[in-house]
């Protein structure tokens, strides 16, 4: 059920659907979730290195589906803060791959980590650390 | 007695400045897909972030995407942080921008922590940066975005940038 309304949640996502994302896996309070290289969301022409906002934007997805596919069955989820560290830039023409856990629920709101990568998988993209507000714990009756 | 030079036109300084501007939005491609422009008076940049329905992130209530607001932000914050480095430099006339003259390269971010302060109504979105600390090799930016009200913000930001090492 949950995984469901997590499976909805991004392909219902005009912004989501805008950047190519692409659900990998979801389930139990754990989201992963792939954006293609698109020239369009470089962020420096000389490199063509995707720009920190899209990464934000595809770590910011992750998250609240991650929330949403929590066993506690959030019903809607909105962000309250998220903070990003990027490490390095990701290699130009290459897809990034954002993995996000919810690793705390709490009455009214979840705590999130995300990890970003992208062939490299030994060598992270950007990390993230968030907290969201959550309506509704149909689990937590 | 030495004569002053006669005073640039306003069309020769707007023209010089607004290039420059363009330059430095014309690299960032990300800037240009998410439809971004700037509103210019002197040196200060406002930054908007015209409605579109691709933005939507929660179509239920409706709500912009919090990742094309905080890219909206983050974008403003660089636009803001480079232009206050070549600002001085091309009024001085030590840095020529004409539009094919490559600019310094942009600042790299290290850190953005975004609050989330209001839901984001679909409609357009302000932004203005300040430059908390500009050094040789960090910065410190802090950026605030609202819709309506100036003094209602809906989402505030600080970032830290890793500064060009080109630029001495």
């Amino acid at each position: 059920m949950s995984n469901q309304v997590a499976q909805q949640f991004i392909s219902a996502l005009p912004h989501a659907r805008a950047l190519g994302m692409d659900l990998v896996t979801v389930q139990d309070g754990g989201a992963t979730i792939r954006m293609p290289y698109d020239p369009r969301l470089i962020g420096d022409a000389e490199t063509g290195v995707i720009h920190g906002g899209a990464v934000s934007a595809l770590i910011d997805t992750a998250c609240g589906a991650a929330v949403l596919s929590h066993p506690a069955g959030p019903m809607s989820v909105a962000t309250l803060d998220l903070r990003i560290d990027y490490m390095r830039s990701a290699v130009a023409g290459q897809a990034i791959v954002a993995t996000a856990e919810c690793y705390h629920m709490a009455n009214s709101v979840a705590f999130v980590r995300a990890t970003a990568f992208d062939d490299d998988m030994d060598n992270p993209v950007a990390s993230a650390a968030g907290t969201f507000t959550v309506t509704a714990l149909a689990g937590k009756s | 007695m030495t004569q002053r030079p006669a005073p640039e036109t306003v069309q020769v300084v707007k023209q010089r400045r607004d290039t420059a501007l363009r330059a430095l939005t014309d690299g960032i491609p990300y800037l240009n897909y998410l439809g971004v422009e700037f509103d210019r008076r002197g040196d200060e940049l406002t930054a908007v972030l015209p409605y579109r329905d691709d933005l939507i992130g929660n179509p239920m209530l409706p709500a912009l995407h919090g990742g094309a607001t905080a890219a909206f932000l983050e974008i403003t914050s660089i636009i803001v942080l480079s232009w206050s480095i070549i600002w001085p430099e091309f009024e001085k006339g030590d840095l020529t921008v004409d539009g094919h003259s490559p600019l310094p390269r942009l600042p790299r971010t290290i850190g953005f922590t975004v609050d989330y302060l209001r839901t984001g109504l679909p409609r357009d979105s302000y932004a203005r940066a300040r430059v908390v600390r500009a050094g040789r090799r960090y910065s410190s930016v802090h950026v605030e975005g609202w819709q309506d009200n100036r003094d209602r913000p809906f989402i505030q930001a600080s970032g830290r940038f890793l500064m060009p090492q080109s630029h001495g």
